[in-house]
């Protein structure tokens, strides 16, 4: 009982979460919350098995390929807070609010009676019982559902699969364009370096210093760039260095003794 | 020789129409053949009138039966023609008349490109009227009836380029039409009633009183068909209240003025009168009509004739009025019938004379038609002022002429029957006299008010002689009252007048008459003999009459305000209807359709959340059901 | 019991509601998911109560057909992304008269 007062609160939060938050990932958080939850509430209701199954399955596979896709179509996409369809909440929040209290007062009401308890179900174990019902009475279902995973699979390799429109760039191809782009545009052929080489740091905000000691750009992930959250390489620290070298420091990281 | 009688009708309707046909070929001489072919109806005609002169007086009707026209059930209709004592008359006077106008003619549209034509209208004409007056039948009466009025509009429109004469035209053939309404439902009632249209069978004979098919039904019956009858005579023969025709169609050539507007088809109401005399006697309602209608056309005529400067226009005012006395004379019964005819074949006379006259007139002042502009004519055109002058006599009934005894006549019938009609019609004979004498002074007599350049001269020989020819018969056809001729040749046709008692002595009568014409002929020379402005003074500047009669007692604009408005507001009514009102419905339809279907278009809006919302609430209202299903 | 049911029709409703305004077509299907699991309580509940493991097999079943149609329906999101480069349900609107 306990546990079910602690968690339903914190069910319809996360839910409503999934209704308010403006970026997808914050909804898959909710969700997964959400998901977690009733696996706690199955293990409540004496289904143990429904319990590992939920948080294997649902929380660990489905929702990380939600994760997944969500990096692959757009991560930074934010709803707009705008509703385009006009009445369209409104229409949302009275249907969904008449359904919601209909169905709660009405069949909640209606629905419930003495509790029998599913301790003559379980008494070889909850597996045991389950498998009992699945390879005995469901039998025929758990083979339809099986051949349905294998063709939602393949169903999802079609769906995904791109016909190479181009021939495959072989390295040859990849060389020459590289002496191309040197040739017109003046890129270095060379591989940009990574991250801090030559610098006084690696970190991945660090960018590689050239020899003269200018920074270079082309080593720093991109996102990191956009992010403005490059440090810059041609730290003070070199200074420092030296001062330490010299004897002079104190084991205070400041230039010119300034605090 | 009667079997061939048809041939009076099929030469000038040949000859009408194969001018038409033959076109531009015939131009040299198709004026000759078509006067040709009038003088071999006149011709023949004559011979069969002589012939039914030697034979004795009940034998003198003779029909013939060309064909069986309609044959359909119970409608039976022949196409066949009585050659009797009435339409004999009325060929002579129609083919001879018509063909001293025909002769005019070679003169008057000598210069007119389109003369063949002219001429072939005219022979359809004539074709047209002698069916009207040869007919058996009033089914085909009603055939000629609307074939004059063809030829009428054909000859008043003649100079089309004209849009007044267009008008005209169209205007005259309108007006015909709404009498044209009441000849048709005249047959239509005469076949309902009787099963028959034939003039003999309706009417039965004079000689035979009782025989005809209309005695045997009821009063009413004979007053409808006399009224029914009497509105298509209006039309036909420009009798108030269809009379506004009339003094437009002077647009048409003064030829035709002369022979349609005066002599012939303007008769043509007083010889469908006088033809159902067998209705008419029947009918007490209906002969006070035709002497009601008769009188206030022949007051109104005159008065419109006193205030017109147009020679023609007077002359057309003074012919409704004349036909307005031979109408008063038909209504007067079986007392009238004769002097009607008679005085319609003297009409016929002096009024083409006159018209003939004034064509004249025109031709020697260079068309000028306004008698503002003439005075002291008849140094310069002494012939036609000489049988112009003949006419003149004749209709304000100097002693002597024949005006003088029809309308003597006429006058005296009309006190006979009740005094107040006969006070109208003496009051009617000053009045023309007055009028006429206006006439005469402004044109032939006082100073010259001649403008521009014009030479009158006299006109040629072959104008000249048709001038005199009927300048002598205005005078001399007095000898066929005298000699009690008329009376006793239609006897048989339309009843004897019987016994009148006068109150007075005939001689009297009159004297009173010839006194009161002299009065109006001197109240005109004094009026007329000094100087007449040659610019006719302004509405606002005469009395009240004369404004009437220049307006022509407001005719027009009754017409206008009575039938036109009304008419233009109903059609302007009908097509804002048909446009909003049914155009509306039909639109509307398939506008609200349209805007349905928009409705409904909504829902689809591509949006999958809107659909989701669909599935939702479709997913309460399930839910609900249930609810109400195990709950209830 | 009825807390159980309770709280399972919230969680539905709310799903349902979150399919109608979200617009991130990945954020739907997880909303679509939260309606699946909330089934799934429900399941294990009537289970409980009824005192035979037929609800918990019906869950284990929707879990995997969750599962299938997850997979799927997530390879189309890529599919859809990569012809349009747009993942908001709102511009799938083809459909519109």
């Amino acid at each position: 009982m306990t546990t079910f007062w602690l968690l339903a609160p914190l069910m319809v939060v996360s839910a409503l979460g999934l209704l308010f938050v403006r970026k997808a990932v914050h909804a898959a958080l909710c969700l997964a919350v959400v998901m977690i939850s009733l696996a706690v509430l199955y293990a409540a209701l004496d289904a143990p098995f429904l319990f590992a199954v939920q948080i294997i399955v649902y929380t660990g596979a489905i929702m990380m390929l939600f994760l997944f896709v969500l990096m692959l179509v757009g991560v930074d996409t934010v709803d707009a807070l705008k509703e385009t369809i006009g009445g369209q909440r409104w229409i949302a929040v009275i249907i969904g609010a008449l359904f919601g209290i209909t169905v709660v007062l009405a069949i909640a009401q209606t629905v419930s009676g003495a509790v029998v308890g599913l301790d003559t179900a379980n008494a070889n174990g909850n597996p045991y019982g389950l498998a009992e019902l699945l390879f005995g009475k469901y039998v025929l279902a758990f083979e339809f559902t099986s051949a349905l995973l294998i063709t939602a699979a393949l169903g999802a390799m079609v769906l995904a699969h791109q016909e190479r429109l181009t021939p495959r760039r072989t390295q040859g191809d990849l060389a020459a364009q590289r002496m191309r782009d040197y040739a017109e545009l003046g890129r270095h052929p060379g591989n940009p370096p990574t991250p801090g080489v030559f610098a006084r740091h690696n970190a991945v905000d660090t960018p590689a210093l050239l020899p003269d000691g200018t920074a270079v750009d082309a080593s720093i992930s991109p996102s990191i760039v956009a992010r403005g959250q490059v440090r810059d390489g041609y730290d003070d620290d070199i200074e420092i260095v030296q001062r330490q070298l010299e004897g002079r420091d104190t084991g205070d990281d400041t230039i010119g003794g300034e605090k | 020789m009667f079997d061939l009688q048809w041939l009076l009708i099929a030469v000038p309707l040949a000859s009408g129409l194969g001018l038409l046909v033959w076109g531009k070929e015939s131009d040299a001489f198709g004026h000759l053949i078509a006067t040709v072919a009038s003088t071999f109806s006149f011709v023949f005609g004559l011979v069969l009138f002589l012939e039914l002169t030697g034979a004795a007086a009940e034998d003198r009707s003779r029909t013939t039966n060309l064909f069986t026209w309609i044959d359909a059930g119970r409608f039976h209709v022949d196409m066949s023609f009585t050659f009797d004592q009435l339409s004999g008359l009325f060929v002579l006077l129609v083919t001879g008349v018509g063909t001293l106008i025909h002769i005019y003619s070679i003169g008057y549209m000598a210069h007119d490109e389109r003369r063949r034509r002219f001429f072939a209208y005219l022979n359809i004409f004539i074709a047209a009227m002698l069916t009207l007056v040869l007919a058996a039948d009033y089914l085909v009466l009603f055939l000629g009836w609307e074939g004059v009025g063809l030829a009428s509009y054909l000859l008043i429109g003649f100079w089309q380029h004209k849009p007044t004469a267009a008008a005209a035209a169209k205007k005259a053939f309108v007006v015909n039409r709404v009498g044209d309404v009441g000849m048709a439902l005249a047959i239509m009632l005469m076949f309902a009633q009787f099963g028959t249209t034939s003039i003999a069978a309706v009417n039965g004979s004079a000689s035979d009183p009782g025989s005809g098919a209309i005695d045997s039904a009821g009063g009413s019956v004979a007053t409808a068909l006399g009224l029914l009858l009497l509105l298509g005579a209006c039309g036909k023969s420009a009798q108030v209240p269809l009379q506004s025709w009339l003094l437009d169609a002077m647009e048409g050539p003064t030829p035709v003025s002369a022979l349609i507007h005066a002599a012939t088809m303007v008769t043509a109401g007083v010889y469908l009168v006088v033809r159902s005399s067998g209705i008419y006697d029947a009918s007490e309602a209906a002969r006070t009509a035709v002497i009601v209608v008769g009188l206030v056309t022949l007051l109104v005529g005159a008065w419109i004739g006193c205030a017109k400067d147009d020679i023609k226009k007077a002359l057309a005012g003074s012919t409704m009025s004349q036909i307005g006395y031979m109408m008063l004379a038909a209504g007067l019964g079986p007392a009238g019938y004769a002097f009607a005819i008679f005085h319609l074949i003297t009409h016929g006379f002096f009024k083409a004379n006159m018209f003939l006259g004034a064509g004249s007139l025109m031709h020697g002042m260079d068309d000028e038609v306004d008698m503002r502009r003439y005075g002291a004519l008849r140094a310069a055109m002494p012939v036609t002022f000489v049988t112009f002058g003949l006419g003149y006599l004749a209709i304000i009934g100097f002693p002597g002429t024949a005006g003088f005894f029809s309308k003597d006549r006429i006058i005296e019938a009309a006190f006979a029957d009740s005094f107040w009609v006969g006070l109208g019609a003496l009051i009617g004979a000053g009045v023309t006299a007055f009028y006429m004498t206006r006439m005469m002074m402004m044109t032939f007599f006082g100073p010259k008010r001649w403008i521009g350049d014009v030479e009158p001269h006299e006109s040629p020989k072959v104008m000249t002689i048709p001038l005199m020819v009927l300048g002598a018969m205005s005078v001399l056809a007095g000898a066929l009252i005298i000699s009690d001729f008329i009376p006793t040749w239609l006897e048989p046709v339309v009843g004897s007048e019987g016994e009148h008692e006068l109150g007075i002595p005939v001689w009297l009568m009159t004297l009173i008459i010839t006194l009161t014409a002299a009065s109006g002929v001197a109240l005109g020379v004094w009026l007329y003999r000094r100087e007449i402005a040659v610019d006719a003074p302004a509405d606002a500047d005469v009395s009240f009459f004369s404004r009437a009669g220049r307006h022509e007692v407001y005719g027009n604009e009754l017409n206008d305000a009575v039938v036109v408005r009304p008419t233009q507001h109903l059609t302007r009514f009908l097509v804002w209807f048909d446009a909003k009102g049914v155009d509306g419905l039909v639109t509307g339809v398939a506008d609200r359709l349209g805007d349905t279907s928009q409705f409904l278009r909504k829902p689809q809006t591509g949006y999958v959340r809107s659909y989701a919302a669909t599935f939702f609430g479709g997913a309460l209202l399930v839910v609900l059901a249930l609810l109400a299903v195990t709950l209830a | 019991m009825t807390e159980y049911l309770s709280l399972s029709l919230i969680l539905f409703t709310i799903g349902a509601v979150g399919v109608l305004v979200r617009r991130n077509a990945i954020v739907v299907f997880m909303c679509i998911e939260l309606m699946l699991n909330a089934t799934n309580l429900a399941l294990v509940s009537f289970s409980r109560q009824i005192g035979n493991l037929d609800g918990q097999v019906a869950a284990f079943f929707v879990m995997v057909v969750a599962a299938a149609e997850v997979v799927v329906g997530l390879a189309i999101i890529v599919s859809i992304y990569r012809a349009r480069r747009s993942i908001s349900v709102d511009d799938a609107n083809l459909l519109k008269s």
